[in-house]
């Protein structure tokens, strides 16, 4: 069956380029049709560039003609995530700080990108500076959920997700400090990857938490993750946490796996990421899942991991307190937005910093900076932050202690399925626990995904299966994670994401 | 646990200027996010050392030869204002110094 092509994987994109059924011009200028027909109503983007990704498709055409292609992906479009630096193209990371601002430079996954021949279509939504996990923290409004315009697509990555979701790209780009790529996978029943970290340059990447953050693919199939995640993977001088080793063999591990065979392998569920707080439908896809591993001929063990039960503070500590000091750079001296107080005569700089900064910064990120000064702050960083770390040490012990009995761990990726859009707004604590899942992996550097388990009985929205390997070993997310793909969708009869009925939602 | 005064200084220290109104709207939330994360204080031992980095972390060094870098137009080109090939501040001195 020949499926339209905005419909395509970017896999059989790149053999429809191959074969000459498509050229990159046509692709590029498909999918800029279908973000102009779509994207009213879910507002994925936060700027779109037309021009700049017919450019590159040009290009792409031209590098083909004269059999000369910079990848396997050249000329298949992208979208990026709004936090990470693009040369030329405003880069707000939802913030009104930086509303306007127009990067000098590339982020080092931006440049491979374009090495790599990929058109870049636009920026995407995002909470602001990646806090949230609604993308409703954006300064420049929500992006809904595709699958019901009056749901959230999570956060903060809310925007890349629901591109793929949608059909607006084959690919984006997501970045996770505390489940930003994975969870927003989860709610729209697309694929979203956290690497190691380190695997992928941080580089251009404005910072939240520096010791947690990790940019991922974002897409509709495993494959297609693999082999984005080949394309901007590796090392990179300009940031000294990258790791200095080759990418692992994702893709291979995506194609061994897809053949549904996991004999041999240890899986493990983590007792305590499941059960109370998980949502009943979100429990049962979850437990059907764990029943076709060991059909796949998995070994699937039990595996405790108690310190998993404060990794919400810890994270809810540590992530503050280095946002708080990332944040600090948003100065109003050197870029982005410069507000003078009112009724000053001749104000300060610092007079300037405190109505920028208030003005700039919405109730979320101001929240952030305020704990995180506080637990950094003489007489309760013993008490906090201090005592956050060694929780972190605490939890890395857990999964050391855990990847003795498995080989990946295993888990729901979010308890819940997409909420309403508003529900949580101005409860932080509940929107906090929508990352109690994924939160541990970045803590302990860990790479892992989400990949679609199907809808949730009780309100027919996706849920997300998270698969989490021991650092380095991002081969394993795939091989697992590909395998679950095609045996879910053998029993689907397709991919989770029905065209006609998405259309239907869209066009309500 | 805190204070609405207490926000309001580490708001200060922040650079966040809060008005009234924020800081009766977010005093509360930052109370009930501190309770919940407070029973962190009681869950290590003394001898468990702290992780900082996921990862060991070693200085990266380069070596020390000129590379090709933002000219100064780039440079500035995001600034809020630009006087002379540098970027122009307020005053950076208050009244009480």
């Amino acid at each position: 069956m020949n499926l339209p092509l905005i419909q395509r994987s970017a896999a059989r994109l790149s053999e429809a380029l191959a074969t000459g059924e498509t050229t990159s011009v046509e692709l590029t200028q498909l999918f800029l049709d279908r973000i102009a027909a779509v994207d009213a109503a879910i507002h994925a983007f936060l700027h779109i560039d037309s021009e700049g990704a017919l450019a590159a498709a040009r290009a792409s055409d031209e590098r083909r003609a004269a059999g000369d292609l910079a990848s396997r992906l050249d000329g298949v479009p992208i979208a990026v995530k709004d936090v990470l630096t693009t040369d030329g193209l405003p880069t707000t990371c939802g913030s009104k700080i930086l509303e306007g601002w127009v990067p000098p430079y590339d982020a080092t996954v931006v440049a491979r990108l374009k090495a790599a021949g990929l058109p870049i279509l636009g920026k995407t939504n995002m909470d602001e500076f990646a806090m949230g996990s609604s993308t409703e923290h954006s300064a420049y409004g929500p992006t809904h959920n595709p699958w019901d315009l009056d749901r959230i697509p999570g956060g903060s990555g809310g925007g890349s997700a629901a591109v793929v979701a949608a059909f607006m790209a084959p690919l984006a780009i997501g970045t996770d400090t505390g489940g930003s790529i994975r969870q927003p996978g989860a709610v729209t029943g697309t694929v979203g990857v956290k690497p190691t970290y380190g695997g992928v340059s941080r580089y251009g990447l404005v910072a939240m938490a520096n010791s947690l953050d990790q940019a991922g693919p974002v897409t509709r199939t495993v494959l297609d993750a693999a082999m984005l995640h080949e394309i901007i993977g590796g090392h990179d001088p300009l940031d000294s946490t990258s790791i200095d080793q080759p990418v692992p063999l994702v893709e291979e591990s995506a194609r061994a796996g897809a053949t549904g065979d996991l004999s041999g392998l240890r899986i493990g569920v983590v007792t305590e990421l499941g059960g109370e707080g998980y949502q009943p439908g979100v429990q049962q896809r979850f437990d059907q899942a764990v029943e076709l591993l060991v059909k796949a001929g998995a070994e699937v063990v039990q595996v405790s991991c108690p310190n998993f039960l404060h990794a919400l503070a810890a994270y809810y500590l540590i992530m503050p307190s280095e946002a708080s000091s990332n944040l600090a750079r948003f100065d109003a001296m050197r870029y982005g937005l410069r507000v003078l107080p009112e009724g000053v005569e001749a104000p300060s700089a610092e007079e300037v910093m405190r109505a920028t900064r208030d003005q700039g910064f919405g109730d979320e990120v101001k929240r952030r900076i305020i704990i995180g000064t506080y637990a950094l702050s003489s007489g309760y960083y013993d008490a906090y932050y201090g005592q956050a770390q060694k929780v972190r040490t605490l939890i890395s012990r857990d999964f050391e202690r855990a990847f003795e009995q498995a080989d990946v761990l295993f888990s729901p990726t979010s308890p819940t399925t997409a909420f309403k859009l508003g529900e949580k707004l101005d409860d932080p604590l509940a929107m906090y626990l929508n990352d109690i899942a994924t939160i541990p992996a970045n803590l302990a550097g860990l790479p892992g995904i989400s990949v679609p388990a199907g809808l949730a009985e009780e309100d027919s929205l996706p849920v997300g299966l998270q698969i989490l390997a021991p650092a380095l070993a991002d081969d394993r997310l795939y091989r697992v994670g590909a395998a679950l793909e095609t045996l879910l969708e053998q029993q689907w009869g397709g991919p989770l994401i029905d065209p006609d009925k998405l259309d239907k939602e869209l066009a309500r | 646990m805190i204070s609405r005064e207490e926000v309001r200084h580490l708001a200060d220290l922040a650079r966040i200027e809060l008005d009234d109104a924020e800081l009766d709207h977010l005093a509360p939330q930052l109370s009930v996010i501190l309770e919940s994360v407070a029973s962190i204080s009681e869950v290590a031992a003394d001898d468990i050392p702290p992780t900082s980095h996921p990862l060991p972390v070693v200085n990266v060094f380069r070596d020390d030869v000129v590379r090709p870098s933002l000219t100064p137009d780039q440079a500035l080109s995001g600034a809020p204002a630009v006087e002379g090939q540098r970027f122009a501040v307020p005053r950076i001195l208050g009244d009480e110094q």
